[in-house]
Order: C-alpha cells, then sequence, then structure tokens
C-alpha cells in the first residue's frame, strides 16, 4: 500500500498540483490588464494627488502667486540634510533726508516707525538632490506654507535642474491656474450689464 | 623572486586569499555575488566548492556600510529618523519605530493612544509589503517568474494605502519622537478595511499557485536546517527562529504600544527548513491582517491626536542618560540603543539588525548543501543587504 501512494498516487497529486497552478495563470490570463501603460495611459488622478513628490510652497488663498512664508528659517534649521535656502527681505532703501528726519525726531522723543523689511522670502531654494522626503520642514512650518508636490511625472537631465527656485515655480502654478480657470467675479458682473 | 612578482600571481583580495589557506585538493573557491542577482543586493559570499557541492561558505560583508551610526553622532535627535527608512527599505517602519521608541523611553514622553494605533496599522501594512516582497523575489530567485507578478500588484495597493498618510512608497520617514507624522484621512482607512478581505482571499491562491507547487516543495523542503540550538547561538529571531519552533515574537513577549490589545497568534514551524521559514512568513501575513482589522475597530475610541501636545522639535536636548528599545520587524528583533550626553546629537546610536545574524547561520547551514541550495537557503533568510551593512 506505502508502495502504491509513493510511486502511483503521489506522482498524480504532485502534477495535479502544477495543473491547479496552470489554471491559476490561465484565471488571470483571461483578466484585463492590470499594469498602466505609461505614456499612453497613466494613473488615476486620486493617486496621484497622494502621491508625496518634492517640497513645494503654498500660496496665500488671495494672492496665490505670494508664498504665506514668514521668512522664519524653522525649516532651514530643522532640515536634516540641508536642502533648503531661504534668505530674507532687506528693509526698503532710506534716503538720507528720512535718516535725519527719523533721528530728530527720535531726539524729540517721539516715536518713530522705520519701515520694516517685508516678511516675504527673496529667495527659496530647494536643493533636490539631497532631499530625503522626511517632511520635517512640513512638519515644523508655523504657516504651513510648506507642501509634498504631487509633481510625479518630473524627470531632470541634470543635476542643475534638481535645484529648483520654488518661489518661480509658486508664481508658474498660480499663472497657470488663473489661466485655466474662469475668473468668478467676471460673470456675475457681466450679469449685472445683462440685467 | 621579487614582491612585485609575488604580488602578480596572487589572486583575489584579502578575504579571497584568508579564506584560500584552508583550501583542499581538487576543490575550487568562487565567489557568489557581490553582484550575484540571488543576493539582492551586494552580499558577497566565498564558497569552497567540491563539484557541486559547498565545502565551506564565508559572508563578505560591507560593500554596502553606509555609517548609519556614525551619522546619528552627527544629525539632530529628530534629524536621524529619515535615516531609519534607508536602513531596511522593506520594513522601514519597525526601524522607525525603534528609534522613536528609544528617544521617547529616554525622554519619558507618553504618546496618545490614537498614535499608538495608527502606528500599529501602519507598521503591519509595511509588514504586509514586506514579507509580500521577499515572497515574489524568493520564489524569483528559485526560478520562477509568475508569482512575484501577484505579488507586486497586491503590494502596489498597499504602497497607495501608505503614501497617503506617509507620503512616501518606500523609505518611509513617518514617525516623530511624540507619534507620527499626518493622521489618517477616512478615505485611507476606508481604502484599508477594503484591502483586507481582498487580501484573504488572494492567500489561498498564493498557495494554490505557489505553496502546492510540487517544484516549489521539493527545493525547500528539509534544505538549510537552522535549529533551535543553531538559532541560539548565532543570535537568530523572526521567522528564521519561528522557523525552528519557538515561539518568540518581541510583540507578546515583551509587549510594547498597545499590542497587548490585540489577539493575535504566533505562527511556528517545527521543520526548521527553508519550507518552515516559508510557512511561518505566510502565516504571519494573515496574523498581520488580524491585527489591522482589530486595530481599525478600536482606532476611533482611542483618545488623542496623532501626535502628543508640544511634540519635541528636532533639534531637543533629551536628559543625560541611555535606553534601548526593541521590536518586531519583519526580519526578527529590531533594537536600538541611543545614548544622550544632553547635547542635541545623540552621543551613540547602535543599531541592532536582525538580518546580520540571521545571515551568519548561512554558512554553517549551506555546508554539506549543493550551490543551488544555497540559494534556497539565503531567500528563507529574507536578508536585506543595507539592513545587513546598516
Amino acid at each position: 500500500m506505502n508502495a502504491l501512494r509513493k510511486h502511483v498516487i503521489q506522482p498524480i497529486l504532485d502534477c495535479w498540483s502544477l495543473l491547479v497552478g496552470l489554471k491559476i495563470t490561465g484565471k488571470y490570463f483571461c483578466k484585463p490588464l492590470i499594469t498602466v501603460h505609461y505614456p499612453r495611459q497613466v494613473i488615476d488622478s486620486e493617486n496621484l494627488s497622494t502621491y508625496g513628490g518634492h517640497v513645494e510652497l503654498v500660496g496665500m488663498p488671495k494672492d496665490p502667486a505670494m508664498p504665506k512664508c514668514i521668512s522664519c528659517m524653522m525649516c532651514v534649521t530643522n532640515c536634516p540634510s540641508n536642502c533648503l535656502k531661504v534668505v530674507k527681505s532687506k528693509p526698503p532703501a532710506t534716503t538720507p533726508e528720512q535718516e535725519q528726519a527719523w533721528k530728530e525726531a527720535e531726539e524729540r522723543g517721539e516715536k518713530v516707525v522705520r519701515p520694516k523689511a517685508p516678511k516675504q522670502p527673496t529667495k527659496f531654494m530647494y536643493d533636490y538632490t539631497l532631499c530625503s522626503l522626511c517632511g520635517t520642514c512640513i512638519d515644523n512650518c508655523p504657516v504651513n506654507t510648506l507642501r509634498f508636490s504631487s509633481n510625479i511625472y518630473w524627470v531632470a537631465t541634470s543635476r542643475k535642474e534638481m535645484h529648483i527656485d520654488l518661489l518661480a515655480r509658486l508664481r508658474e502654478q498660480a499663472a497657470e491656474v488663473s489661466a485655466s480657470a474662469p475668473k468668478p467675479e467676471a460673470r456675475p458682473a457681466a450679469a449685472q450689464k445683462e440685467a | 623572486m621579487s614582491a612585485y612578482q609575488n604580488m602578480d600571481q596572487m589572486t583575489g583580495d584579502f578575504y579571497t586569499q584568508k579564506f584560500e589557506a584552508a583550501k583542499q585538493d581538487g576543490t575550487l573557491i568562487i565567489n557568489m555575488g557581490p553582484q550575484h542577482p540571488s543576493t539582492h543586493g551586494v552580499l558577497r559570499i566565498v564558497i569552497e566548492v567540491d563539484g557541486e557541492y559547498i565545502v565551506r561558505a564565508e559572508p563578505v560583508l560591507g560593500y554596502l556600510h553606509r555609517m548609519h551610526e556614525k551619522m546619528g553622532e552627527v544629525q539632530t535627535w529628530g534629524g536621524f529618523i529619515p535615516n531609519m527608512g534607508r536602513v531596511d527599505y522593506g520594513h522601514a517602519m519597525a526601524w522607525n519605530w525603534a528609534y522613536v521608541g528609544a528617544v521617547e523611553k529616554l525622554m519619558g514622553i507618553e504618546v496618545p493612544e490614537r498614535a499608538q494605533y495608527l502606528r500599529v496599522i501602519m507598521t503591519e501594512l509595511n509588514r504586509l509589503t514586506s514579507h509580500l516582497l521577499w515572497w515574489g523575489a524568493y520564489i524569483l530567485d528559485l526560478g520562477a517568474f509568475t508569482p512575484i507578478m501577484y505579488a507586486f500588484d497586491d503590494r502596489e495597493m498597499l504602497l497607495d494605502i501608505l503614501q497617503r498618510p506617509s507620503a512616501s512608497r518606500l523609505t518611509y520617514s513617518n514617525f516623530r519622537v511624540g507619534g507620527v507624522q499626518m493622521d489618517m484621512d477616512d478615505k485611507c482607512i476606508e481604502l484599508i478595511k477594503a484591502f483586507i478581505p481582498h487580501f484573504r482571499d488572494r492567500l489561498p491562491m498564493y498557495h494554490d499557485l505557489v505553496t502546492e507547487n510540487i517544484i516549489l516543495r521539493r527545493r525547500i523542503e528539509d534544505i538549510g536546517i537552522i535549529d533551535q540550538d543553531m538559532c541560539r547561538r548565532y543570535g537568530c529571531t523572526g521567522p528564521v527562529l519561528r522557523g525552528a519552533g519557538v515561539a518568540y515574537d518581541v510583540r507578546r513577549s515583551e509587549p510594547y504600544s498597545v499590542y497587548d490589545r490585540f489577539d493575535f497568534e504566533i505562527p511556528t514551524q517545527d521543520s526548521a527548513c527553508s519550507a518552515g521559514r516559508y510557512h511561518v512568513r505566510i502565516a504571519e501575513m494573515e496574523q498581520s491582517l488580524r491585527i489591522i482589522e482589530q486595530a481599525l475597530e478600536q482606532l476611533p475610541g482611542a483618545e488623542g491626536s496623532h501626535i502628543v501636545d508640544k511634540a519635541p522639535k528636532p533639534a531637543m536636548k533629551p536628559p543625560v542618560g541611555e535606553a534601548y528599545f526593541a521590536v518586531e520587524g519583519a526580519r526578527g528583533k529590531i533594537g536600538i540603543y541611543v545614548a544622550s550626553d544632553g547635547t542635541k546629537t545623540p552621543y551613540r546610536v547602535k543599531l541592532r539588525a536582525p538580518g546580520f545574524s540571521n545571515m551568519n547561520a548561512f554558512a554553517e547551514a549551506a555546508t554539506g548543501t549543493i550551490l543551488a541550495d544555497a540559494v534556497a537557503i539565503l531567500g528563507s533568510l529574507d536578508l536585506i543587504i543595507p539592513e545587513l551593512d546598516r
């Protein structure tokens, strides 16, 4: 009986396991493709929007070309790989006459309000070759001006292209949005004219 | 003969020459790796073969050494977290957890309940991706190409889920000291809930297609015996130890976080061979699904947010002292020891990689087997080379 099992039944069962495998392969062969043939096809936008690409700036709600950034340097000091570089704005240039007037006012004991530097940075450079996409800058930003972009199809042909000027990128994005989207205020105005 | 000529006659590097000193007559010394496909990276094994039988084997490490431990001594405490994702690309979350756990222990931070549950869900999902990666690649090593496609189909779904709360797909640096980076949105939880029954349906297919397949069974059964005694000598943990019949799991033996609230089994196999380790990992995937299911049930009732209030900044200064924290990774016990001298950078970070111990058992297990079986043994250990070298 043992010999029968070893030499006849077991080999049949062994071959059967291969047939079971072939059946599964055949079943999946008849099912529709699950791979995405890029660039003829692209993945759905739902998946694209949750992808965490390189870091980018978020604009102000009213002025999308202007970042919410206040140049506090939290992102720069906390970045583990030193890939961000922020240059603060300088206070506006003053004339010697103004300086003189302020000095006199101070001597008189009046309160002088000198023009302050704007909070927005003049430069926001980002080195993608160094970034490890840990999100520490995003966590530590007090005004939430940083986020991961969903720039999934971005390629660069040189290292230099990986050094991104985030301010220029934000301006480009804002221009694209305003060019493509119809202006919401224009419609009521036109409707009023018709009325 | 001049010294130069002597040099010229020498073949191989230091390791080969050292290995060659004990060479027997009629044998051949060959290098398996560092560019061998079955070593999944740059592991090099010097092998002495007699015909097709392995007489001796010796792993040579260091081709992927990136001095992570030294990097820890120059980075800030929070700045070291991204490194953890790079140590083990397979199960990055567990490494994240081991590190932040050690720092939290040092600083005495109580992590909110919700963050604990989020950590459990993320780590278990990541364990599934790790086991799927191993499963596909192991079968690929043994010569079957199709299964890796099925594994990556499911893995892709998991990565799509995991990219939502962590913004990464492979090298996660999702954990923060005191919690996690982002909270999970409802859509993400919905996707995980949909994935669990989908994957449960797929597991029988995996079983029919591969586990029961006679070609695979003949190749891995009774091959590469790593028994309890060997595991103890080499310090093997994880599926290698459980495959030898020891029900040791850090999640159960020293429960950290909220793992004591879940009902799950620790799969073991007594065969101690490659097939045993294979079956343990397949069974572990089912248990991970169970843990995720229970964690999702308990998540809405968990208190607190995804991160502790007033979470420390990356340039935190933990008090002077030392701490050790161990978690169960996909490959075994991951332990991280940190020492602080009260400054912004750690004084010392020691990483205990499970793969390093597991890999060392290979030389003994492979002795006396044929070369093709060595690949079956190496694959069954589930080695991630960046983790070995750190």
